[in-house]
């Protein structure tokens, strides 16, 4: 079988070197987009002596990734395709996987902001003279495989495999630095993590294996049988459904978001990629898979159960978004803003309409392009000033010093708040139609309230950057010329790589907001697969 | 061509007794191998690893002629019938029992030869290797026999040989010789307990063959005379507790942990792998092939969930706090056990499987993690946790195996502990039991925090002294520990084999229960 995945792997390294990206009419198999990031994670693991080996590795899986998961995107429909078999591990649970429109977001949102976090990674790992730069590649490959295997699960089995493995492929990454505060942060993580998945969706996991004898994902999901014929009491259903919803650690929903401030201690571009998007953003799949094509919105709306949900996604986006309100570290607001965020996509799939569904769905896509733009910005500033600038309150002024990058930040400030013409307008109007179209007005009120906590910790950030001038200190160090040269050329922009990804990262987002078919197509492709309810 | 069909028809035939009598003579012929060095040296261990490799080879064999035939073996010593002689029964469960010591056995044996070296005195080894062998003896023997008194005297050969194993560990640390005599004293009261509730079903049924007991009280019972017989309430206690003994059953567990931290590292290996799974095996004779269907168990079965659940709880806590690496593997190794003890006392087809498959499953994992620490003895001195700090960079491919088999324990999907973990829970949630489900989840959080723990000194934490120089452990014993943790993630992987032999055993287990 690793034979299977490795030949696979080099087939796909190789392919996209031999022509020039083309486009294949064979179909691919999912799994070549798992095999392709561990094969680049062995690779890179070998030239780790030579960094400029190790790193071209790095962009050439990423984007052979991207060209595997783009080829696999012509292959989507509304309803998934045939499973594909690796592995029978426990005799009527495999591992396999299937292609459907939701993974594809995912997958599409995580291996094309990965060439792009790749290129941000190495200036700043060497910028930052970071340890251990051989393990973090490696390790960032070997997440990106596991991200790649939730994305194209085809049974809740094999997501949770892939979902426990991210976790503990992510671990090194955030206990990185290996200070004492790193490893206890990274223990808050691990624990986290693995507790909620552990006790509550595994048992979860189990409960549907013991009542329904399956656990593919099925649209419409697989509970209507056991629950027509009473084998299944709506409440225990209800209570199976509260164990994947808060089994989901990584969806950050409250009370299980702590780790997601604690995982702030690693390097940036972890930030960036993992815990604004690729993990985080596997935990709000794993919320709209399951409630899709595991527990079935129809029945949820059928047996009255999950109301309880959009209480607790709303109180989440404005309990994290108040909470970021006060928080002077600028990782730490970020982090409160993706809790507060990523409830949103929970709250999509908590109201149970198709175009809440949508929503959820386009939302993932446009908060990852936004948010990873507000991280890679974070990081610049914190590398351009060498270390010095970590809290809001010292950006007075930085926007004259580092237009770009801040103009990129700005540009995601207004994603956040959902302003056009960024691409979380999209997704906010539809989840706002949502919440009319299923006459919610906690749901309505949410919204709004938090569309203003947004603007009001994320506003003057941007005012401070470019309205307020410099600390007159730093002036005066600026003026001791060349005894802090260092210094004074500190106050540029970050090293270019990093200006790159950003102004890209910025650049997407405001695409979107005009060319949104790749992700709105594919959400529609969802919605529209939904069995109709009959109110 | 004709000899060699004549010698296998031949082998076949005998095959339950022959995976006994290869180690019983084999061990004895050891101690020869001092007569051809002094100590017996590199022979002692060549001839001990040719016998444990024939001891794999036959179980293998008999294994895969259960599976075929989808029959019972059954041998008749000196071809006496049942009621007189002894009889060996071989089925779906005990083939894979035997199997799983057979493999342990023989990895150990090959494990064995640097460790031995370094922990036992050199004009020792044929008599270490002597003792070693009869104890493989008596764990296979009690595991093949289907004689109730067959099984008492082999499990005498197997405990005291064991008891000397673990004495051996007294010249590198004379704590050895105290673990040893607190195992002697509490595992000879075991024994006495189980040869108790032997002599009670003697009294009661007047035979000493399992199947024939079996027999006897259905028509017993049939005939009403179990009802309130004190004989057969006194007989059940007294086997329940010598058993819970042999098993470390909390809260008779306290020989084990002294016992497998201060034996020498082959040793270690040995009985925390197999040891304890021959008393969860007995168990099952006892209480299912004998007693089963004519005593109402479901309020013994009860206590033992209860039990259970309090060791895993307990012995987990425990080994959290642990300043000796061989000392959080000894308390886990209670906690894995009661998983084990859990998964049959819901009697339906997941638990008990998930019992059986947990034999084979804890006994990979434990194993190889009990040899990468025995590498660490080896390399440093100890398994201290000052031993450990930073060793990862030094030793990586050793550590690399004791942090997957540290994620087998804790039940991570992908490796075996997982399979096991999913049909104990699947048990009892068909049981009904929400709350049987959370302990065992609960176990695992802590098994988390207990490996995390370890994993973080190993590769996190900075070596204590930068300029000691550790060499990764030799080949000998990195083979053997890669394939035991590498079958680990094997049958994590693909399951199949393993979940399908233990569901067939399974069934021969519940099979005796039905009321």
């Amino acid at each position: 079988m690793l034979a299977q995945l490795f030949s696979l792997g080099m087939l796909g390294m190789l392919a996209p070197a031999s022509s020039a990206l083309p486009t294949v009419e064979m179909s691919l198999s999912p799994m070549l987009a798992i095999a392709v990031p561990l094969v680049g994670a062995f690779l890179i693991a070998i030239a780790g002596r030579w960094p400029n080996i190790r790193e071209s590795i790095t962009l050439a899986t990423a984007v052979a990734l991207l060209w595997v998961v783009g080829n696999l995107a012509n292959f989507v429909e509304a309803q998934p395709t045939a499973a594909e078999k690796l592995v029978d591990v426990v005799p009527g649970i495999p591992l396999a996987f299937h292609i459907e429109p939701l993974g594809m977001i995912y997958a599409l949102v995580a291996s094309s902001l990965w060439i792009l976090n790749s290129i941000y990674s190495f200036g700043y790992m060497r910028a930052n003279h970071e340890p251990n730069q051989t393990r973090f590649y490696v390790c960032f490959a070997v997440s990106l495989a596991c991200v790649m295997g939730i994305a194209f699960a085809s049974n809740m089995f094999t997501l949770f495999v892939f979902y426990e493995a991210l976790s503990l492929a992510t671990f090194p990454l955030v206990a990185h630095s290996g200070t004492p505060q790193a490893i206890k942060a990274a223990r808050t993580y691990l624990g986290i993590l693995m507790g909620t998945s552990v006790c509550l969706m595994l048992p979860a996991m189990v409960a549907t294996w013991v009542y329904t004898g399956t656990l593919d994902f099925v649209p419409g999901g697989v509970f209507s049988e056991p629950l027509a014929n009473h084998v299944l009491t709506p409440a225990l259903f209800g209570v199976i459904f509260a164990l994947y919803m808060f089994g989901v650690g990584k969806a950050a929903l409250m009370p299980a978001h702590r780790w997601l401030p604690a995982a702030m201690v690693a390097p940036t571009p972890v930030s960036a990629l993992l815990h604004a998007v690729a993990v985080v953003k596997a935990g709000v799949f794993t919320v709209v898979k399951v409630a899709v094509y595991i527990i079935g919105v129809d029945q949820l709306q059928k047996y009255g159960q999950g109301g309880w949900l959009v209480l607790f996604a709303g109180g989440t986006i404005l309990i994290a978004s108040f909470i970021a309100l006060f928080q002077d570290n600028l990782k730490r607001r970020l982090a409160y803003s993706t809790i507060s965020q990523l409830a949103y996509v929970t709250l999509g799939a908590a109201l149970l309409y198709p175009i809440s569904i949508k929503a959820a769905a386009l939302h993932i896509a446009a908060h990852a392009f936004a948010k990873i733009t507000l991280f890679f910005a974070a990081g610049s500033i914190y590398t351009a000033s060498h270390h010095r600038i970590v809290n809001v309150s010292q950006l007075d002024g930085i926007g004259r010093k580092m237009p770009w990058t801040m103009a990129a930040f700005t540009i995601g400030t207004l994603s956040m708040i959902g302003l056009p013409p960024t691409a979380g307008f999209l997704s906010k109007w539809w989840m706002l139609q949502g919440a009319w179209t299923a006459d919610n007005q906690f749901a309505v009120f949410v919204l709004v309230g938090s569309t203003l906590l947004n603007a009001g910790y994320f506003l003057p950030i941007v005012y401070r950057a470019f309205f307020k001038p410099p600390p007159a200190n730093e002036a005066a160090e600026v003026g001791h010329g060349h005894a802090h040269a260092e210094h004074a050329h500190a106050h540029g922009e970050a090293p270019l790589p990093m200006v790159l990804a950003l102004i890209g990262t910025a650049a997407a987002t405001v695409v979107l907001f005009f060319q949104p078919d790749v992700f709105a197509g594919l959400a529609t492709m969802l919605a529209d697969s939904l069995p109709k309810v009959v109110p | 061509m004709e000899f060699e069909s004549e010698f296998m028809r031949a082998l076949m035939e005998h095959l339950p007794v022959v995976v006994v009598t290869i180690p019983l003579f084999g061990g004895l012929l050891t101690l020869f191998t001092g007569l051809i060095q002094r100590g017996g040296g590199v022979v002692a261990w060549l001839w001990s690893l040719l016998v444990t490799a024939a001891i794999l080879a036959c179980a293998s064999l008999l294994l895969w002629q259960v599976q075929t035939t989808g029959e019972q073996v059954i041998y008749r010593l000196g071809s006496w019938p049942e009621q007189w002689g002894i009889v060996y029964i071989v089925d779906a469960l005990n083939a894979y029992v035997i199997f799983t010591i057979a493999l342990l056995g023989f990895m150990a044996t090959l494990y064995a030869k640097t460790s031995i070296e370094a922990e036992v005195a050199h004009d020792r080894h044929h008599q270490f290797y002597t003792v070693w062998l009869l104890a493989i003896a008596g764990l296979i023997g009690i595991s093949v026999t289907g004689d109730a008194f067959n099984v008492y005297v082999l499990l005498e050969i197997a405990s005291l040989t064991v008891y000397t194993l673990v004495a051996m560990g007294g010249e590198r640390d004379r704590r050895a010789l105290v673990a040893s005599l607190k195992y002697l004293i509490l595992g000879s009261i075991g024994a006495t307990f189980i040869l108790l509730g032997i002599g009670y079903l003697l009294m009661l049924t007047g035979t000493l063959n399992m199947a024939d007991m079996h027999d006897q009280l259905t028509q017993m019972h049939a005939r009403g005379e179990l009802a309130h017989n004190r004989t057969v309430l006194v007989g059940f206690a007294f086997l329940m507790v010598g058993l819970g003994l042999k098993m470390a059953l909390f809260p008779l567990h306290l020989w084990l942990p002294n016992a497998y931290t201060y034996a020498p590292s082959a040793v270690s290996v040995l009985i925390a792998s197999t040891a304890t799974k021959v008393g969860v095996y007995m168990t099952f004779r006892f209480v299912f092939t004998i007693w089963g269907g004519v005593y109402d168990t479901s309020e013994d079965m009860y206590l033992l969930s209860l039990l259970a659940c309090a060791g895993i709880v307990i012995s987990s806590v425990t080994a959290i706090s642990q300043f000796d690496a061989k000392k959080v593997l000894a308390y886990s190794s209670i906690g894995q056990l009661a998983y084990i003890v859990l998964g049959f006392s819901m009697v339906n087809e997941p638990g008990v499987t998930s019992s059986v498959i947990h034999i084979f499953n804890h006994a990979v994992v434990k194993g190889g993690m009990f040899m990468a620490l025995g590498a660490v003895c080896l390399r440093t001195g100890g398994t201290s946790i000052e031993h450990l700090q930073g060793i990862g960079k030094q030793m990586p491919l050793t550590m690399a195996a004791f942090t997957i088999g540290g994620l087998g324990l804790i039940g991570v999907p992908m490796t075996a502990g997982f399979v096991s973990k999913w049909f104990l829970i699947e048990g009892a949630m068909e049981h009904g039991h929400w709350a049987l489900a959370f302990v065992v989840l609960l176990g695992s959080l802590l098994a988390l925090i207990y490996i995390w723990r370890l994993v973080e000194i190993i590769w996190l934490r900075p070596p204590l002294d930068p300029k000691r120089v550790v060499k990764e452990a030799p080949l000998t014993m990195l083979i053997p520990m890669w394939i035991l943790i590498g079958s680990s993630i094997a049958f994590g992987i693909d399951a199949t084999w393993t979940a399908e032999t233990a569901q067939a055993a399974a069934r021969v287990i519940l099979e005796g229960a039905k009321l």
